[in-house]
């Protein structure tokens, strides 16, 4: 069997980790051949040639893939598909934009988010924000997945897979890229960070968020929020933590303000050590935390800090 | 321009779900059922277009069970003019894959020619994210997904999208697939004499066959199970308390 892996390409690099956990999963299903497509793209599939794993490489470049717009990034997909039983990536929202795409053009159904791989045709996946876990048998020829790369191990490097270099498929032309408003940071990444730090609504102001980001400075943490965080204005969107917002599993997950609202723990209960710092001793997130303490974050946090 | 809703019956977002025993599925008997939270955004953004004069009609769809008419009504109390039930199971349990109800929206955009279907970005129950994108696939639009701002001009669409890195516009051509995110505006509630006004507002009743859609699943649920509880923790007493314990742990 022979698997198409999307790597994850953001302006010309390879997102390493994301691409890595997916070639765990895939590689239990046949030969990965990574396909890193992108207005530039060299570099990150000279990147993805490493990852353990990695029977064979595809670079397309071309200005209609920049920017991972969906239209002409599916179609490349499709023109490839003939070769392929799997078709997979990471769960990004760059993926879980395309993906669905590429499965309905080819008449399959899309399996979103897989947790599991069971065999070659059969997957598991968490429905209801996590609440349950469904094992589907895919009776489709061609399987098309997104892993959620919390619950894969990245795959390690040294490889050497051999890199092709092939051409885009047509241009559907149906949209065009704006422009990308991303924060820099020194942070670690939010989904491959080993330590998180969030905040919710309890942290009560954009200003005082300085201190779940001092908190996370000292563990060398990646911020995360809830999404009642964030739709304050305290926290920018891609912090948001949960069923509809990023999924973590860290060794380390520190709640602080947070009241634990199933579709948030949808996003971090899998992480080994949970820590919630939060003044209502009846807050849910207490009943999936390692370590609980019940008091003001004003206080606890800044001590904390100090004393780590 | 005509907007194409489509409105998914779901399991409330508070109740927590049981799974069943027999671990053939989760138990929806008797458990509140709600509009997805996403298409009430969705609901509310083509009102908005329509208040704005850039919508002059706003159509809602819901496929599933009959009972999904009560989602229906509801977005048309919200403001919604017209909807269109699709018949297409008898038991609650029974969900209709995305691609099959892409198949059946693509054939009802085919009768309707909406210049614009707003979808939820994902089901709660579900958690597919799929059925916008399919769509748009099947009919060989444009799509804009995850929008938390939307910007009608002419025969272009500008979306911003919520990504992994942050914000990302782009502007997609009309007719166009926009699934919304959290984000795009705050849904209003039905006021008492709009819910009696939609009571006599017009709802179509359709069956998957009537528009040769083939529903069966391409997923075989095999089995639903509980996901892995947790070891119960401890509360601690104070922050020195909770150092020394995340050292002991090796956390830090
Ligand atoms: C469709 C849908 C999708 C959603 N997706 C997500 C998602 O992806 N992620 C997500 O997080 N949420 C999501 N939500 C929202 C979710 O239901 C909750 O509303 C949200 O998680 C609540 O955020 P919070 O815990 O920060 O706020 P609250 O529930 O308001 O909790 C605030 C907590 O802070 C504590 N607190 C207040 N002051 C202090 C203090 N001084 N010291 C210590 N503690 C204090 C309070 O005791 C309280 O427990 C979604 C909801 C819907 C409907
Ligand atoms: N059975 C359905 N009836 C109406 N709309 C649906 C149905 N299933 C999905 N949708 C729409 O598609 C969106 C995404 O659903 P999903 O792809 O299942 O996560 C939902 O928010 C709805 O707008």
């Amino acid at each position: 069997m022979a698997v198409l892996l999307l790597a994850e390409v953001n302006n010309g690099e390879l997102a390493l980790d994301a691409t890595a956990k997916a070639v765990t999963a895939a590689r239990a299903l046949g030969d990965v051949t990574v396909l890193a497509a992108g207005a530039s793209a060299a570099a990150a599939g000279e990147a993805a040639a490493k990852i353990d794993g990695v029977a064979k490489v595809l670079v397309a470049e071309d200005a209609s893939l920049g920017h991972r717009m969906a239209e002409p990034t599916a179609a490349l997909i499709v023109s490839l598909a003939g070769d392929y039983s799997h078709i997979v990536a990471p769960a990004t929202t760059d993926a879980k934009n395309v993906m669905p795409r590429v499965a309905a053009l080819l008449d399959v159904m899309v399996i979103s988010d897989a947790s599991g791989v069971v065999d070659a045709d059969t997957f598991e996946r968490p429905i209801y924000a996590g609440n349950a876990v469904q094992t589907v048998k895919s009776l489709d020829t061609t399987k098309v997945i997104t892993f959620r790369t919390s619950t894969f191990d990245a795959a390690g490097e040294g490889g050497s897979a051999a890199v092709e270099t092939i051409g885009a498929a047509d241009n559907p032309g149906l949209s065009e890229w704006v422009e990308d408003k991303v924060a820099a940071s020194d942070r670690p990444e939010l989904t491959s960070a080993g330590v998180v730090v969030s905040g919710g609504r309890g942290v009560g102001s954009e200003e005082d968020f300085a201190l779940i980001e001092k908190l996370a400075d000292k563990l060398g943490a990646a911020v995360g929020a809830s999404r009642a965080a964030v739709d304050s204005g305290y926290a920018p969107n891609d912090w948001q933590v949960g069923q509809t917002g990023k999924v973590v599993a860290p060794e380390l997950y520190v709640a602080v303000g947070i009241s634990g609202a199933i579709q948030h723990l949808a996003g971090m209960k899998d992480s080994k050590i949970i820590v919630a710092i939060n003044k209502d001793e009846e807050a849910p997130i207490f009943q999936v935390a390692d370590f609980g303490l019940v008091a003001d974050l004003f206080e606890a946090v800044p001590a904390l800090t100090d004393a780590l | 321009m005509k907007v194409l809703v489509p409105v998914k019956r779901v399991i409330d977002y508070n109740v927590k779900v049981r799974v069943k025993a027999d671990g053939s599925g989760v138990d929806l008997a008797n458990v509140k059922m709600s509009m997805n939270p996403f298409d009430e955004i969705a609901v509310e953004e083509a009102i908005r277009l329509k208040e704005a004069d850039k919508a002059d009609e706003v159509v809602v769809v819901s496929i599933g069970v009959k009972q999904a008419q009560e989602t229906l009504r509801t977005a048309l109390a919200m403001g919604a003019d017209r909807a269109i039930l699709v018949n297409a199971a008898d038991d609650v349990h029974t969900d209709i894959e995305p691609l099959a109800v892409a198949k059946i929206l693509k054939a009802i955009v085919d009768e309707e020619q909406p210049g614009l279907v707003l979808a939820g970005k994902q089901a709660i129950d579900n958690d597919m994210n799929a059925t916008g994108q399919m769509l748009s696939a099947l009919l060989g639009w444009s799509q804009g997904t995850f929008a938390s701002e939307l910007d009608i001009d002419g025969d272009k669409a500008v979306v911003t999208r919520e990504v992994d890195g942050g914000l990302q516009t782009i502007k997609v051509n009309m007719p166009a697939i926009v699934t919304v995110d959290l984000r795009l505006n705050e849904p209003r509630y039905a006021s008492l004499p709009n819910i009696m006004k939609a009571k006599k507002k017009p709802l179509d009743e359709k069956t998957a066959a009537d528009y040769g859609v083939d529903t069966s699943p391409r997923l075989e649920v095999v089995k639903t199970t509980e996901p892995a509880t947790r070891a119960p923790g401890i509360i601690v007493g104070s922050v020195d308390e909770l150092v020394s314990k995340l050292k002991e742990a090796g956390a830090v």
